[in-house]
Protein backbone atom coordinates (compact mmCIF):
# COMPACT_ATOMS: atom_id res chain seq x y z
CA UNK A 1 0.00 0.00 0.00
CA UNK A 2 2.70 2.32 1.10
CA UNK A 3 4.73 1.63 -2.02
CA UNK A 4 1.74 2.08 -4.29
CA UNK A 5 0.86 5.31 -2.62
CA UNK A 6 4.41 6.58 -3.01
CA UNK A 7 4.36 5.63 -6.65
CA UNK A 8 1.13 7.45 -7.31
CA UNK A 9 2.47 10.55 -5.59
CA UNK A 10 5.59 10.34 -7.70
CA UNK A 11 3.51 9.89 -10.85
CA UNK A 12 1.25 12.74 -9.90
CA UNK A 13 4.18 14.96 -9.19
CA UNK A 14 5.80 13.95 -12.49
CA UNK A 15 2.59 14.67 -14.36
CA UNK A 16 1.97 17.95 -12.65
CA UNK A 17 5.59 18.97 -13.24
CA UNK A 18 5.32 18.19 -16.93
CA UNK A 19 2.01 20.01 -17.03
CA UNK A 20 3.67 23.05 -15.53
CA UNK A 21 6.45 22.85 -18.07
CA UNK A 22 3.91 22.42 -20.83
CA UNK A 23 1.85 25.32 -19.54
CA UNK A 24 4.77 27.66 -19.09
CA UNK A 25 6.00 26.92 -22.59
CA UNK A 26 2.61 27.26 -24.24
CA UNK A 27 1.10 30.04 -22.26
CA UNK A 28 2.99 32.98 -23.73
CA UNK A 29 1.82 32.11 -27.21
CA UNK A 30 -1.81 31.93 -26.24
CA UNK A 31 -2.25 34.15 -23.28
CA UNK A 32 0.85 36.11 -22.36
CA UNK A 33 2.19 39.35 -23.68
CA UNK A 34 3.26 37.75 -26.93
CA UNK A 35 -0.25 36.53 -27.65
CA UNK A 36 -1.21 39.47 -29.85
CA UNK A 37 1.05 41.36 -32.24
CA UNK A 38 2.41 44.58 -30.79
CA UNK A 39 2.05 47.44 -33.23
CA UNK A 40 4.40 50.40 -33.07
CA UNK A 41 4.23 53.94 -34.36
CA UNK A 42 5.85 54.10 -37.81
CA UNK A 43 8.35 56.97 -38.16
CA UNK A 44 7.39 59.83 -40.47
CA UNK A 45 9.21 59.74 -43.81
CA UNK A 46 10.00 63.49 -43.37
CA UNK A 47 10.52 66.04 -40.58
CA UNK A 48 7.58 67.49 -38.64
CA UNK A 49 8.06 70.88 -40.30
CA UNK A 50 8.55 69.49 -43.82
CA UNK A 51 4.94 70.14 -44.89
CA UNK A 52 4.94 73.80 -43.88
CA UNK A 53 3.35 76.17 -44.65
CA UNK A 54 0.49 73.90 -45.67
CA UNK A 55 0.48 71.84 -42.47
CA UNK A 56 2.32 73.30 -39.50
CA UNK A 57 5.02 71.45 -37.57
CA UNK A 58 2.92 71.78 -34.40
CA UNK A 59 0.00 69.97 -36.03
CA UNK A 60 2.26 67.27 -37.49
CA UNK A 61 4.01 66.62 -34.19
CA UNK A 62 0.79 66.37 -32.16
CA UNK A 63 -0.92 64.39 -34.88
CA UNK A 64 1.88 61.84 -35.19
CA UNK A 65 3.45 61.60 -31.72
CA UNK A 66 0.18 61.96 -29.74
CA UNK A 67 -2.91 61.11 -31.78
CA UNK A 68 -1.44 58.30 -33.89
CA UNK A 69 0.46 56.97 -30.87
CA UNK A 70 -2.79 56.80 -28.88
CA UNK A 71 -4.42 54.70 -31.61
CA UNK A 72 -1.44 52.33 -31.56
CA UNK A 73 -1.41 52.06 -27.76
CA UNK A 74 -5.18 51.54 -27.56
CA UNK A 75 -5.11 49.02 -30.40
CA UNK A 76 -2.48 46.94 -28.60
CA UNK A 77 -4.50 47.07 -25.37
CA UNK A 78 -7.70 46.06 -27.16
CA UNK A 79 -5.96 43.19 -28.98
CA UNK A 80 -4.53 41.95 -25.70
CA UNK A 81 -8.00 41.98 -24.13
CA UNK A 82 -9.34 40.19 -27.17
CA UNK A 83 -6.65 37.55 -26.99
CA UNK A 84 -7.50 36.94 -23.34
CA UNK A 85 -11.20 36.73 -24.22
CA UNK A 86 -10.40 34.17 -26.94
CA UNK A 87 -8.29 32.17 -24.52
CA UNK A 88 -11.06 32.09 -21.92
CA UNK A 89 -13.77 31.44 -24.54
CA UNK A 90 -15.47 34.66 -23.45
CA UNK A 91 -17.44 35.28 -26.61
CA UNK A 92 -19.45 38.24 -25.30
CA UNK A 93 -16.25 40.14 -24.54
CA UNK A 94 -14.87 39.20 -27.95
CA UNK A 95 -17.90 40.69 -29.67
CA UNK A 96 -18.04 43.79 -27.48
CA UNK A 97 -14.35 44.47 -28.22
CA UNK A 98 -14.85 44.48 -31.99
CA UNK A 99 -15.88 48.12 -32.33
CA UNK A 100 -12.97 49.26 -30.17
CA UNK A 101 -10.54 47.24 -32.29
CA UNK A 102 -12.06 48.60 -35.50
CA UNK A 103 -11.76 52.17 -34.27
CA UNK A 104 -8.18 52.03 -33.06
CA UNK A 105 -6.94 49.70 -35.80
CA UNK A 106 -8.63 52.00 -38.29
CA UNK A 107 -6.86 54.96 -36.72
CA UNK A 108 -3.53 53.15 -37.03
CA UNK A 109 -4.17 52.05 -40.63
CA UNK A 110 -5.46 55.44 -41.79
CA UNK A 111 -2.67 57.49 -40.26
CA UNK A 112 0.05 55.07 -41.45
CA UNK A 113 -1.24 55.43 -45.02
CA UNK A 114 -1.75 59.19 -44.63
CA UNK A 115 1.84 60.01 -43.61
CA UNK A 116 3.10 58.10 -46.62
CA UNK A 117 0.73 59.78 -49.03
CA UNK A 118 2.02 63.23 -48.07
CA UNK A 119 5.31 64.82 -49.18
CA UNK A 120 7.02 68.21 -48.85
CA UNK A 121 5.68 70.65 -51.47
CA UNK A 122 9.20 71.22 -52.80
CA UNK A 123 9.61 67.52 -53.63
CA UNK A 124 9.00 66.29 -57.19
CA UNK A 125 6.89 63.56 -55.54
CA UNK A 126 4.34 66.29 -54.76
CA UNK A 127 3.76 66.94 -58.49
CA UNK A 128 0.98 65.01 -60.15
CA UNK A 129 3.43 64.32 -62.99
CA UNK A 130 4.95 61.75 -60.60
CA UNK A 131 1.81 59.64 -61.18
CA UNK A 132 1.38 59.43 -65.00
CA UNK A 133 -0.76 56.29 -65.11
CA UNK A 134 -2.95 57.33 -62.19
CA UNK A 135 -3.47 60.81 -63.64
CA UNK A 136 -4.43 59.25 -66.97
CA UNK A 137 -7.18 57.29 -65.27
CA UNK A 138 -8.24 60.31 -63.18
CA UNK A 139 -8.67 62.26 -66.43
CA UNK A 140 -10.64 59.51 -68.06
CA UNK A 141 -12.86 59.27 -64.96
CA UNK A 142 -13.43 62.93 -64.05
CA UNK A 143 -12.48 64.74 -67.26
CA UNK A 144 -9.50 66.63 -65.88
CA UNK A 145 -7.49 67.06 -62.68
CA UNK A 146 -9.35 70.23 -61.75
CA UNK A 147 -12.75 68.53 -61.89
CA UNK A 148 -11.35 65.65 -59.86
CA UNK A 149 -10.10 68.01 -57.16
CA UNK A 150 -13.46 69.80 -57.12
CA UNK A 151 -15.29 66.50 -56.67
CA UNK A 152 -12.86 65.46 -53.93
CA UNK A 153 -13.26 68.81 -52.18
CA UNK A 154 -17.06 68.58 -52.25
CA UNK A 155 -16.88 65.10 -50.73
CA UNK A 156 -14.50 66.24 -47.98
CA UNK A 157 -16.53 69.32 -47.08
CA UNK A 158 -19.72 67.25 -47.05
CA UNK A 159 -18.50 65.08 -44.16
CA UNK A 160 -20.63 65.52 -41.06
CA UNK A 161 -18.31 65.10 -38.11
CA UNK A 162 -14.98 63.32 -38.03
CA UNK A 163 -13.84 61.21 -40.95
CA UNK A 164 -11.66 60.79 -44.00
CA UNK A 165 -11.85 61.19 -47.76
CA UNK A 166 -10.05 58.64 -49.95
CA UNK A 167 -9.27 58.09 -53.57
CA UNK A 168 -9.84 54.36 -53.91
CA UNK A 169 -9.02 51.86 -56.63
CA UNK A 170 -11.77 49.28 -56.86
CA UNK A 171 -11.13 46.05 -58.71
CA UNK A 172 -14.30 44.98 -60.49
CA UNK A 173 -13.56 41.78 -62.38
CA UNK A 174 -10.76 42.60 -64.80
CA UNK A 175 -11.47 46.31 -64.58
CA UNK A 176 -9.95 48.85 -62.20
CA UNK A 177 -12.11 51.84 -61.37
CA UNK A 178 -11.33 54.96 -59.38
CA UNK A 179 -13.78 56.36 -56.89
CA UNK A 180 -13.87 58.99 -54.15
CA UNK A 181 -15.05 57.56 -50.84
CA UNK A 182 -15.67 59.25 -47.50
CA UNK A 183 -15.57 57.27 -44.29
CA UNK A 184 -16.72 58.22 -40.81
CA UNK A 185 -14.50 58.46 -37.75
CA UNK A 186 -11.65 55.95 -38.24
CA UNK A 187 -13.39 53.45 -40.51
CA UNK A 188 -10.62 52.19 -42.81
CA UNK A 189 -10.77 51.28 -46.52
CA UNK A 190 -10.52 47.50 -46.25
CA UNK A 191 -13.33 46.24 -48.48
CA UNK A 192 -12.80 43.40 -50.95
CA UNK A 193 -10.94 44.57 -54.03
CA UNK A 194 -10.39 48.07 -52.60
CA UNK A 195 -6.96 49.71 -52.60
CA UNK A 196 -6.63 53.12 -50.90
CA UNK A 197 -4.61 55.42 -53.18
CA UNK A 198 -4.47 58.44 -50.90
CA UNK A 199 -6.45 59.75 -47.97
CA UNK A 200 -7.14 63.15 -46.47
CA UNK A 201 -7.80 63.37 -42.76
CA UNK A 202 -10.84 65.54 -42.00
CA UNK A 203 -10.75 65.21 -38.23
CA UNK A 204 -10.52 68.68 -36.73
CA UNK A 205 -7.21 67.77 -35.05
CA UNK A 206 -5.71 67.51 -38.57
CA UNK A 207 -6.09 71.22 -39.26
CA UNK A 208 -7.67 73.16 -36.40
CA UNK A 209 -4.58 74.74 -34.81
CA UNK A 210 -3.73 76.32 -38.15
CA UNK A 211 -6.99 76.72 -40.08
CA UNK A 212 -9.55 76.93 -37.21
CA UNK A 213 -13.03 76.64 -38.72
CA UNK A 214 -11.65 77.39 -42.20
CA UNK A 215 -11.52 73.79 -43.34
CA UNK A 216 -12.05 74.72 -47.00
CA UNK A 217 -8.60 76.38 -46.96
CA UNK A 218 -7.05 73.23 -45.51
CA UNK A 219 -8.69 71.17 -48.24
CA UNK A 220 -7.31 73.58 -50.87
CA UNK A 221 -3.79 73.63 -49.46
CA UNK A 222 -3.34 69.94 -48.88
CA UNK A 223 -3.12 69.36 -52.63
CA UNK A 224 0.32 70.98 -52.43
CA UNK A 225 1.62 68.14 -50.28
CA UNK A 226 0.01 65.05 -51.80
CA UNK A 227 2.63 62.42 -52.54
CA UNK A 228 1.78 61.43 -56.12
CA UNK A 229 4.70 59.02 -56.32
CA UNK A 230 3.23 56.97 -53.47
CA UNK A 231 -0.21 57.32 -55.07
CA UNK A 232 1.12 55.92 -58.36
CA UNK A 233 2.74 52.98 -56.54
CA UNK A 234 -0.50 52.16 -54.74
CA UNK A 235 -2.45 52.53 -57.99
CA UNK A 236 -0.16 50.09 -59.80
CA UNK A 237 0.29 47.76 -56.84
CA UNK A 238 -1.89 45.38 -54.89
CA UNK A 239 -3.69 45.89 -51.63
CA UNK A 240 -0.92 44.01 -49.82
CA UNK A 241 1.60 46.50 -51.26
CA UNK A 242 -0.36 49.46 -49.94
CA UNK A 243 -0.62 47.94 -46.47
CA UNK A 244 2.99 46.78 -46.14
CA UNK A 245 3.70 49.76 -43.87
CA UNK A 246 1.45 48.07 -41.29
CA UNK A 247 3.48 44.85 -41.36
CA UNK A 248 6.59 46.92 -40.87
CA UNK A 249 5.15 48.54 -37.78
CA UNK A 250 4.48 45.26 -35.93
CA UNK B 1 -39.47 70.66 -23.54
CA UNK B 2 -39.31 73.41 -21.01
CA UNK B 3 -40.01 76.80 -22.49
CA UNK B 4 -37.81 78.29 -19.79
CA UNK B 5 -34.93 76.45 -21.41
CA UNK B 6 -34.45 79.16 -23.98
CA UNK B 7 -35.70 82.02 -21.89
CA UNK B 8 -32.70 84.31 -22.09
CA UNK B 9 -31.93 83.78 -25.75
CA UNK B 10 -35.58 83.67 -26.70
CA UNK B 11 -36.19 87.08 -25.25
CA UNK B 12 -33.18 88.52 -27.02
CA UNK B 13 -34.01 86.87 -30.32
CA UNK B 14 -37.58 87.98 -30.11
CA UNK B 15 -36.52 91.52 -29.35
CA UNK B 16 -34.36 91.54 -32.44
CA UNK B 17 -37.31 90.83 -34.67
CA UNK B 18 -41.04 91.24 -34.53
CA UNK B 19 -43.64 89.47 -32.41
CA UNK B 20 -43.04 85.84 -31.48
CA UNK B 21 -44.29 83.43 -34.09
CA UNK B 22 -46.44 80.38 -33.53
CA UNK B 23 -43.25 78.34 -33.64
CA UNK B 24 -41.85 80.44 -30.81
CA UNK B 25 -44.74 79.50 -28.56
CA UNK B 26 -44.50 75.84 -29.47
CA UNK B 27 -41.31 74.98 -27.61
CA UNK B 28 -37.95 73.43 -28.32
CA UNK B 29 -35.60 75.15 -30.70
CA UNK B 30 -38.40 77.36 -31.84
CA UNK B 31 -37.50 80.38 -29.73
CA UNK B 32 -34.67 81.20 -32.08
CA UNK B 33 -36.91 80.98 -35.13
CA UNK B 34 -38.01 84.39 -36.17
CA UNK B 35 -40.30 84.58 -39.19
CA UNK B 36 -39.27 81.03 -40.01
CA UNK B 37 -35.56 81.72 -39.74
CA UNK B 38 -33.23 80.40 -37.09
CA UNK B 39 -30.91 83.02 -35.61
CA UNK B 40 -27.75 82.79 -33.55
CA UNK B 41 -28.69 83.27 -29.88
CA UNK B 42 -26.63 85.69 -27.82
CA UNK B 43 -24.46 84.28 -25.05
CA UNK B 44 -25.55 85.17 -21.51
CA UNK B 45 -21.89 85.90 -20.64
CA UNK B 46 -18.75 87.27 -22.28
CA UNK B 47 -16.54 85.09 -24.46
CA UNK B 48 -13.77 85.23 -21.85
CA UNK B 49 -16.06 84.55 -18.90
CA UNK B 50 -15.48 80.79 -18.78
CA UNK B 51 -11.69 81.05 -18.53
CA UNK B 52 -9.60 79.20 -17.55
CA UNK B 53 -11.85 76.18 -18.23
CA UNK B 54 -12.58 77.38 -21.78
CA UNK B 55 -10.63 80.24 -23.37
CA UNK B 56 -12.23 83.34 -24.84
CA UNK B 57 -10.78 82.43 -28.22
CA UNK B 58 -12.49 79.05 -28.27
CA UNK B 59 -15.79 80.53 -27.12
CA UNK B 60 -15.69 83.23 -29.78
CA UNK B 61 -14.88 80.85 -32.64
CA UNK B 62 -17.31 78.27 -31.35
CA UNK B 63 -20.21 80.70 -31.04
CA UNK B 64 -19.59 83.22 -33.80
CA UNK B 65 -18.24 80.83 -36.44
CA UNK B 66 -19.22 77.24 -35.76
CA UNK B 67 -22.68 77.83 -34.33
CA UNK B 68 -23.35 80.55 -36.91
CA UNK B 69 -22.51 78.10 -39.71
CA UNK B 70 -25.05 75.61 -38.36
CA UNK B 71 -27.69 78.36 -38.24
CA UNK B 72 -26.91 79.61 -41.76
CA UNK B 73 -26.82 76.11 -43.22
CA UNK B 74 -29.98 75.08 -41.42
CA UNK B 75 -31.85 78.06 -42.87
CA UNK B 76 -30.44 77.33 -46.31
CA UNK B 77 -31.43 73.67 -46.29
CA UNK B 78 -34.80 74.47 -44.72
CA UNK B 79 -35.54 76.71 -47.69
CA UNK B 80 -34.46 73.99 -50.07
CA UNK B 81 -36.63 71.39 -48.39
CA UNK B 82 -39.60 73.79 -48.47
CA UNK B 83 -39.07 74.22 -52.22
CA UNK B 84 -38.80 70.46 -52.66
CA UNK B 85 -42.08 70.03 -50.79
CA UNK B 86 -43.75 72.60 -52.96
CA UNK B 87 -42.54 70.77 -56.06
CA UNK B 88 -43.52 67.45 -54.50
CA UNK B 89 -39.96 66.26 -55.11
CA UNK B 90 -39.75 63.41 -52.62
CA UNK B 91 -36.19 62.38 -53.54
CA UNK B 92 -34.88 65.87 -52.85
CA UNK B 93 -36.76 66.01 -49.56
CA UNK B 94 -35.22 62.74 -48.41
CA UNK B 95 -31.76 63.75 -49.60
CA UNK B 96 -32.03 66.95 -47.56
CA UNK B 97 -33.12 65.26 -44.34
CA UNK B 98 -29.61 64.34 -43.08
CA UNK B 99 -28.56 67.95 -43.67
CA UNK B 100 -31.53 69.24 -41.67
CA UNK B 101 -30.67 66.76 -38.90
CA UNK B 102 -27.01 67.78 -38.90
CA UNK B 103 -27.34 71.54 -39.06
CA UNK B 104 -30.59 71.74 -37.11
CA UNK B 105 -29.01 69.45 -34.53
CA UNK B 106 -25.92 71.66 -34.41
CA UNK B 107 -28.14 74.68 -33.74
CA UNK B 108 -30.17 72.93 -31.02
CA UNK B 109 -27.14 71.39 -29.31
CA UNK B 110 -25.09 74.56 -29.17
CA UNK B 111 -28.05 76.66 -27.98
CA UNK B 112 -28.59 74.26 -25.09
CA UNK B 113 -24.84 74.04 -24.42
CA UNK B 114 -24.33 77.81 -24.04
CA UNK B 115 -27.20 77.87 -21.57
CA UNK B 116 -25.95 74.97 -19.49
CA UNK B 117 -22.60 76.72 -18.98
CA UNK B 118 -21.99 79.72 -16.74
CA UNK B 119 -19.03 81.63 -15.33
CA UNK B 120 -18.21 80.72 -11.73
CA UNK B 121 -19.26 84.28 -10.78
CA UNK B 122 -22.75 83.47 -12.09
CA UNK B 123 -23.11 80.11 -10.38
CA UNK B 124 -21.01 77.97 -12.73
CA UNK B 125 -19.92 74.79 -10.99
CA UNK B 126 -22.34 75.15 -8.08
CA UNK B 127 -23.87 71.72 -7.41
CA UNK B 128 -27.48 71.06 -8.38
CA UNK B 129 -30.23 71.25 -5.82
CA UNK B 130 -33.70 69.88 -5.32
CA UNK B 131 -35.21 67.34 -7.67
CA UNK B 132 -32.16 67.05 -9.95
CA UNK B 133 -29.79 66.56 -7.03
CA UNK B 134 -32.07 63.83 -5.72
CA UNK B 135 -32.30 62.16 -9.13
CA UNK B 136 -28.50 62.19 -9.45
CA UNK B 137 -28.01 60.71 -6.00
CA UNK B 138 -30.66 58.05 -6.62
CA UNK B 139 -29.17 57.02 -9.97
CA UNK B 140 -25.44 57.53 -9.43
CA UNK B 141 -24.89 57.73 -5.67
CA UNK B 142 -23.28 61.16 -5.77
CA UNK B 143 -22.52 64.09 -8.04
CA UNK B 144 -18.86 63.05 -8.22
CA UNK B 145 -19.86 59.56 -9.29
CA UNK B 146 -22.05 61.04 -12.03
CA UNK B 147 -19.19 63.25 -13.26
CA UNK B 148 -16.88 60.26 -13.39
CA UNK B 149 -19.36 58.22 -15.45
CA UNK B 150 -20.06 61.22 -17.65
CA UNK B 151 -16.35 61.75 -18.32
CA UNK B 152 -15.93 58.07 -19.17
CA UNK B 153 -18.79 58.40 -21.66
CA UNK B 154 -17.22 61.55 -23.16
CA UNK B 155 -13.83 59.86 -23.47
CA UNK B 156 -15.41 56.86 -25.19
CA UNK B 157 -16.91 58.87 -28.06
CA UNK B 158 -15.28 57.67 -31.28
CA UNK B 159 -15.13 60.76 -33.47
CA UNK B 160 -17.25 63.89 -33.06
CA UNK B 161 -20.23 63.96 -30.77
CA UNK B 162 -21.85 64.95 -27.53
CA UNK B 163 -22.60 63.41 -24.17
CA UNK B 164 -25.87 64.31 -22.47
CA UNK B 165 -27.53 63.81 -19.18
CA UNK B 166 -31.02 62.98 -20.39
CA UNK B 167 -34.39 62.28 -18.85
CA UNK B 168 -36.46 59.43 -20.19
CA UNK B 169 -39.85 60.99 -20.98
CA UNK B 170 -41.55 57.62 -20.35
CA UNK B 171 -40.04 56.69 -16.98
CA UNK B 172 -38.72 60.03 -15.73
CA UNK B 173 -35.34 58.39 -15.04
CA UNK B 174 -32.13 60.23 -15.81
CA UNK B 175 -29.18 58.66 -17.62
CA UNK B 176 -26.05 59.48 -19.59
CA UNK B 177 -26.20 59.04 -23.36
CA UNK B 178 -23.74 59.86 -26.12
CA UNK B 179 -24.79 61.10 -29.55
CA UNK B 180 -22.76 61.07 -32.77
CA UNK B 181 -21.87 64.27 -34.59
CA UNK B 182 -24.76 66.74 -34.18
CA UNK B 183 -27.55 64.25 -33.56
CA UNK B 184 -29.82 66.12 -31.17
CA UNK B 185 -31.57 64.76 -28.10
CA UNK B 186 -35.12 64.39 -29.39
CA UNK B 187 -37.90 61.84 -29.14
CA UNK B 188 -37.98 59.64 -26.07
CA UNK B 189 -35.32 61.59 -24.23
CA UNK B 190 -35.22 65.11 -22.90
CA UNK B 191 -31.88 66.97 -22.77
CA UNK B 192 -30.85 68.03 -19.27
CA UNK B 193 -27.13 68.82 -19.64
CA UNK B 194 -24.86 68.54 -22.67
CA UNK B 195 -21.08 68.59 -23.10
CA UNK B 196 -19.62 69.12 -26.55
CA UNK B 197 -16.92 66.54 -27.34
CA UNK B 198 -16.10 67.83 -30.84
CA UNK B 199 -12.43 68.68 -31.10
CA UNK B 200 -13.25 72.30 -31.96
CA UNK B 201 -14.74 72.62 -28.46
CA UNK B 202 -11.36 72.21 -26.75
CA UNK B 203 -8.49 71.72 -29.17
CA UNK B 204 -6.97 75.22 -29.02
CA UNK B 205 -6.68 74.96 -25.22
CA UNK B 206 -6.15 71.26 -24.61
CA UNK B 207 -5.01 69.70 -27.92
CA UNK B 208 -5.06 65.92 -27.56
CA UNK B 209 -5.45 66.11 -23.76
CA UNK B 210 -9.21 65.96 -23.88
CA UNK B 211 -9.50 64.33 -20.44
CA UNK B 212 -8.28 67.65 -18.98
CA UNK B 213 -11.07 69.51 -20.79
CA UNK B 214 -13.69 67.05 -19.54
CA UNK B 215 -12.38 67.53 -16.00
CA UNK B 216 -12.25 71.33 -16.18
CA UNK B 217 -15.64 71.94 -17.74
CA UNK B 218 -17.49 70.89 -14.59
CA UNK B 219 -16.24 74.15 -13.03
CA UNK B 220 -18.46 76.09 -15.44
CA UNK B 221 -21.51 73.85 -15.64
CA UNK B 222 -24.71 75.75 -14.99
CA UNK B 223 -26.67 73.26 -12.91
CA UNK B 224 -29.46 75.79 -12.44
CA UNK B 225 -30.18 75.64 -16.16
CA UNK B 226 -30.11 71.86 -15.99
CA UNK B 227 -32.55 71.86 -13.05
CA UNK B 228 -35.06 73.87 -15.07
CA UNK B 229 -34.99 71.31 -17.87
CA UNK B 230 -35.87 68.41 -15.59
CA UNK B 231 -39.56 67.60 -15.33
Amino acid sequence: MRGASRLSIALFSLLSNSFEVFASEQQPFEFGEMSAPIYTLPPLPYAYDALEPHISAQIMELHHSKHHQTYVTSLNAALKSQSEAVHTSDITSQVSLQQLIKFHAGGHINHSLFWQNLAPASSTDAESSAAPKLVKQIKSTWGNEEKFREAFKAALLGLQGSGWGWLVKVEVGQEQRLTIVTTKDQDPIVGKGEVPIFGIDMWEHAYYLQYLNGKAAYVENIWNVINWKTAEERFLGTRADAFKILKASI
Amino acid sequence: MSSTLFRATAVRSALRASAPTAAYRAGLASPTFVRGKATLPDLAYDYGALEPAISGKIMELHHKNHHQTYVTSFNNFSEQIAEAKQKEDIQAQIALQPLINFHGGGHINHTLFWENLAPTSQGGGEPPKGQLSKAINDSYGSLDALKEKFNTALAGIQGSGWAWLVQDTQTGNISIKTYANQDPVVGQFRPILGIDAWEHAYYLDYQNRKAEYFKAIWNVVNWKAAEKRLK
